[in-house]
Formats: C-alpha cells, structure tokens, sequence
C-alpha cells in the first residue's frame, strides 16, 4: 500500500521584505527603481528567509507522526502547506486521504451565534457536512459538557465553557489524516487530559495523525514515530523517546560569543558574551539558572553621560526588559576613553522556556547612539521538570514572578 | 466516509494561470450555506427590529433621495412618481453596493481564518453575494407593495406600469451578482496585497453611484455622452429594472450587450487576480 503522506523536497521561501502587507507607493518605487537601474534594486536572494529547506518524508497509514522543534524551527509552516493554507515555493506533498486540520481552536467561531448554530459552522469550516455534523451532533454536546447553553450565543460563553466546545467539535472530525498544532495546552488540566485521552482513541481508531507539540510527554504518549527539525530542515527521524532525549539535551545553535570588526566611531563594541555563573559561554540556560552578559567596548574619547543597555526581546519580536548601566542599583559610570568590561546578571526564574534575542547599545540616552546590534545573541531557555512547560503564554504571561505565598488562617486553625 | 484513491491531490507550487477549484467548491456546499445563514442571523442579532432593517433601509434611502433629489434639485424622473422611481433604481444599487462592500473585504476580514484553516476561499464572497440576495428579496418585495399602492390609488397610475420583459428579473439580477463579484475580487485580491486599496474602494462605491443611473434617468444624459455612461456596466442593469419594472427606460440592444462584455470580462478577470492571491495569502496576511 502507498503512503497516505508523501512529502518530496518540500521548502518554502519567505521574502523578508514582503513578509508586511506592503503599501503601494512602497511598490511603485520599488517598480521604479527596477526600471531604472534595469535590473532588480536589492540583490536576489539577499532578503530571503528559508522557512522549509527541502523536506522529504513520508508517513504511512495509521501511524500518528509526532513534529518536534524549536520556535521558529518551520513546524507550523510544514503543517500549513500540508493543510493547503499555503504553497511551498518547492518540491510536492502527495497525500491520499481527506485532511482535517486544527492549527488553532475555535476557528471561525461566531459570537453572535448560538453554540448549536456554531457546532455547525465550525464543522464545516473544518470540513464535515451537515449530515455528518448532525449525526455527531449529541456526542459533542456531550463531550463539551455545554448543554443548557446550547442556545445561548457563545459571547456569552465563559471562556472554558468556549475552549470545551471548540475543541468537541474538532474532537469528532473523522478525515483519514488529522493534523494538530499545539491546541491541547488550552483549557484546565482535566479537560486537557481529556482531550489526550480523545486523541488517543482516534489514534487507535486507526487514522493518521500529525501532531506538532512542546509537550514532550504527549508525543512519547501518542505517537509511534516523531521527526526533528531545525532551522528548516529535518535533522531526525525515528522512535519519539530517542528523539526527544537527543533534542533536549542537545547543543543550542545560537553563539554566545560574538567578536565584532573595530570600526569608526566614538565609541563600539568589541565583543559580547553571553555566559553561565562560572563564566562559561553558553547560550542555553535551565530556568532556574542565571546567565552573564559580558559586553567589551571601547570609547576613544571621554564622553558623558555615557550608558551601556541591554534589552530582551522575544520570537514574537516584543521586547521584554531594559536594562541600563547608569539606571542600575548602584549605577555603574564608564565615561572615560579606553577599553571597558561590564557584566550584567540576568536574574534566574524571570524568563519563560523559550527563545530570547539580546539588543545592545551603547548610547547616550535621548542624544546619540553610538553602536548598536539589534539581535546580536540568541539564547534558549529550557525547561527541566518546571511544568510551565506546557502552557501557553495566554495562560501564564511572559514572565514567571517570584510570588511568595502565605497562609493567613494557620493561627486560627490552631486555637 | 469516501474511499481514499478518491482524495488524491498534489500540493505543490502552483504557477498555471487559473486554477479555479470547483470540486471543492462543492465539497464545501454546506459551508456557502451556513455562511449565509450566519451573515443573515448575525446581521440583526441584538437589534429591536431585527429583519425589519432590509425594508427600512432602502426605505428610509428612498425618502432622502425624495426630498434631496426630486424637491431640492428637481431631477426628473421620466414622468414616474420619485418615491417608485427611486425605490427601483436603488433595487439594483443597493444589491450592487452590498456585494461590493462585503466582496471586497472578503480577503482581509477574513485573515485570521484563512491563516488557520483551508476551504476554497472562493465560498466566502460567493456566500456573501448569495446572503445578499435574500436582503433583495425583501427589498423587492417592498417595492412590489409601493408599486401596488401608487398604481392603485394614484392618479399616476396610468403613466408606468410593468412589461412583460420583467419576467427578465432573475437574469438582470445575475447580471449584477456576476459583475460586483467581479469587481469584488478583484479589490480583495488588490486589498490583500496594499491594504489602499481598502480606503479607494469606500470612496469608489459613492462616486460609482453617482456614475449610474440611479437617481437620474439615463435620458438625462447628454445624448453625446450616454456611450461612456454605458461604458459602465452598472447603467445598463440599474436602468433595465427600470425599464422592466416601470416601463420607462432608454436601454438599447447594443447597450445590453456592451454590458454584459464588460460584465464577462470583469468576473472573468477578477476570478484569475483572486485565486492568484488567494494561493499565497496566508503568507503576506
């Protein structure tokens, strides 16, 4: 029997500058310019991304594929093309099979409409027909739990209430191949469990299904087989546990160190590092471990009023914190010409399990900026055993704070 | 649930021209018509008159054209009644700028969706100019129930009246749903790409309504500019409903088919753009 799945160099480009929608005077001079110089204005391929770099594999019947990677790594850019939400720039995926795919929960989800007229709406927008919907119809009601809100418009759905129906009705899909994004970490811990137990039995019901996830022990769960890839390629294949231990404990990608060209100016960097307690250079730190930012500059002249920052952004592109030398308790002053070293601790416990990128600047604040690496180091933070693993910023927010509890009723429980 | 040889399919980088997928299309039948429903039902959700509004809107149009057109400006009407003759140009118009405006923004508004799931895209201004449709349906209707009344008990009775070219209705309403989903899709496929095209395209109904015959008769057109009046697709059907409806009308065979030229090639065209867009939408969205 042929694979239900058949993927043959598949990659996908992303030109950078069009990532935007672009306006259309942006275009006309671009358009202008290309008649001008009689050729292209930037060089081709100079703003390209490759999001997917020639992946091929192939999934057979039955077999529930888990997809694991860092953010960014291309997962769900592999999953839209095979969901046709959009086209690879290269190569062709074969599949043989109706395809139902859940990237997001609650897709299409009007709020005016009642949750019955909903179930509807939603089940077709993923692909069933109406006789499909209405024979499932009371098993959905049941799974949601919703039922003495049926007719109740869903805006006025609490937002578990919301989560538990959009996920009953993509819960009973039946295609032949299921392709899942990350939509198991909504909802409270035992409607989680409820739906591993859901994907669990249409696994065994035979169908195909790829399921991409940061949950590791839902992929060792369900899966049989689960593939790596990283930076747009995919770099393992095979048995879900051995994957997962390689990919955890792997070696980051991102350099610590980053040596930068003498250049003009007043004043520059010469090195950043990026490194643990024990000054070692790493890019990938516990959640529960500090990390160093060494930062060499040098100024060639005295300047005051001078200040050295750091800021933290993520792979959303939002920036986090600031951090500033002369805005730091005590404030640290370099302002005189030479070769400088500052350190700054980025405290344990405050960033998430992700990926970071460091912005430095060395500037006078409101005046001038002297030298500044957008991005310069990119870092991980990873997770072993804290169990923010599996939730979404939604549900935990962008940070972890060290909030201290206490119990106020111990004194009375005693008298 | 279909055998699996039967969903066979290719994903890979498309570069035909027009690859317009009418199987599924109708796989998602059941989708076009829930989202009719859903357009229908939210439209009025939480309002005191509910569908009532399909009837006063044009209503409450016709009676500002009334006083602004025919008592301000005193544009004649081709000897009919303003109240008639304006409900019947609007008929046309109002179904016209519906389309438009939801066809248009059919793409854009619709990102967070397309970004998320595939359906043929295609469904969603289809679904539109058919929920469209039924606000037309009443709005004839009313306009069915004025006719009556200024026939009945006016004495400007005697000086329209229907042909039994309105038997004609249904293809002059194809026509209109044909070339605003035409025109539709081509500035949701421009809109997708320069969001300008969103702000041209609020400006360009108001100005296309002037453009048309919808508050003068096209007799009040210079005879030596009526042809680029008909260059506009819209003043043929607009003016035909007159025509069919009210028997006043200056429609020639060869306006007709000019317009329904204009009309092929603009669906036609708009078809190509969309699908073109649509392939890699969910990329620069």
């Amino acid at each position: 029997m042929k694979s239900i799945i058949e993927l043959n160099g598949i990659s996908k480009r992303f030109r950078l500058g069009m990532l935007g929608a672009r306006s259309l005077r942006e275009e006309v001079e671009n358009w202008c310019g290309r008649l001008r110089s009689g050729q292209q204005a930037t060089a081709p391929g100079a703003r390209d991304f490759w999001a997917l770099r020639d992946i091929s594999f192939a999934v057979e019947h039955g077999e529930v594929l888990g997809i694991i990677g860092s953010n960014g790594a291309g997962k769900s850019t592999l999953l839209k093309i095979l969901s046709r939400i959009t086209e690879p720039t290269h190569g062709e995926a074969l599949i043989r099979g109706r395809v139902a795919s859940l990237l997001e929960v609650g897709t299409g989800f009007h709020p005016e409409l009642s949750g019955r007229e909903n179930i509807f709406l939603n089940g077709a927008i993923l692909g069933m027909n109406r006789r499909e919907i209405r024979t499932k119809l009371d098993e959905i009601i049941d799974f949601a739990e919703i039922e003495q809100f049926l007719d109740t418009p869903v805006k006025r759905y609490s937002s578990g209430m919301y989560v538990r129906l959009a996920f009953a009705v993509a819960a009973h899909l039946e295609p032949e191949i299921l392709i899942i994004d990350e939509v198991l970490a909504v909802g409270d811990a035992a409607f989680q469990k409820k739906c591993l137990t859901r994907m669990g039995d249409v696994a065994k019901g035979g169908r195909t299904v790829l399921f991409v996830s940061h949950n590791t022990s839902a992929i060792v769960n369900l899966c049989s087989r689960c593939v790596l890839i990283e930076k747009g390629k995919l770099t393992a294949d095979g048995e879900p546990s051995e994957i997962i231990n390689s990919y955890l404990s792997r070696d980051l990608s991102g350099e610590p160190v980053l040596e930068f060209q003498e250049k003009g100016g007043e004043a520059f960097f010469n090195r950043v590092t990026l490194a643990r307690d024990d000054r070692t250079p790493s890019a990938n730190f516990d959640f529960d471990e500090s990390a160093i930012l060494l930062l060499d500059f040098t100024l060639r002249r005295n300047i005051p009023g001078m200040d050295v920052s750091f800021s933290i952004s993520d792979t959303t592109g939002e920036r986090l914190f600031r951090s500033t030398s002369v805005m730091s308790d005590p404030p640290v002053i370099v302002e005189n010409g030479g070769t400088h070293s500052l350190s700054a601790r980025i405290p344990r416990s405050v960033l998430l399990p992700g990926r970071y990128f460091i912005t430095i600047t060395l500037h006078r604040p409101n005046f001038e900026i002297f030298d500044r690496h957008e991005r310069a180091i990119t870092f991980e933070v990873t997770n072993k055993g804290f169990e923010y693993y599996s939730y979404s910023p939604r549900q935990v927010g962008r940070f972890h704070a060290d909030v201290r509890w206490t119990s106020n009723n111990t004194l009375q429980m005693r008298i | 649930m279909a055998p699996l040889s039967d969903y066979e399919f290719a994903i890979r980088p498309n570069r035909s021209w027009v690859r317009v997928d009418w199987r599924g299309l109708w796989d998602y039948r059941d989708l076009l018509l829930l989202l009719v429903r859903r357009d229908f039902v939210s439209r009025y959700k939480q309002t005191v008159l509910g569908p009532a509004w399909f009837v006063l809107q044009p209503v409450l149009m016709t009676l500002t054209f009334t006083v602004v057109f025919g008592k301000v400006a005193r544009i004649p009407t081709d000897g009919v009644p303003p109240v008639l003759f304006y409900l019947c140009g609007l008929l046309g118009w109002t179904y016209f700028s519906q389309n438009f405006q939801s066809t248009s923004t059919a793409l854009v508004s619709n990102a967070a969706l397309f970004k998320k799931v595939y359906f043929p895209r295609l469904v969603v201004p289809l679904a539109a100019v058919t929920s469209n449709l039924m606000a037309f349906g009443i709005q004839f209707t009313t306009f069915l129930a004025v006719y009556a009344f200024y026939s009945r008990f006016t004495p400007d009775g005697g000086r329209f009246g229907m042909e039994w070219t309105a038997l004609m209705l249904p293809l002059i309403v194809l026509q209109i749903a044909l070339f605003s989903l035409g025109v539709g899709l081509w500035l949701s496929a421009l809109s997708a790409k320069y969001r300008d095209f969103q702000h041209l395209s609020v400006f360009l109904v108001q100005v296309w309504m002037y453009a048309t015959p919808v508050i003068y008769p096209l007799s009040n057109v210079p005879e030596q500019w009526r042809w680029v009046s008909i260059l506009n697709p819209m003043t043929v059907p607009v003016e035909l409903l007159k025509q069919v409806l009210l028997g006043t009308g200056s429609c020639e065979p060869a306006h007709i088919a000019v317009s329904i030229a204009g009309t092929l090639l603009t669906v036609v065209s708009g078809l190509l753009v969309f699908q073109r867009v649509e392939r890699t939408f969910a990329d620069i969205a």
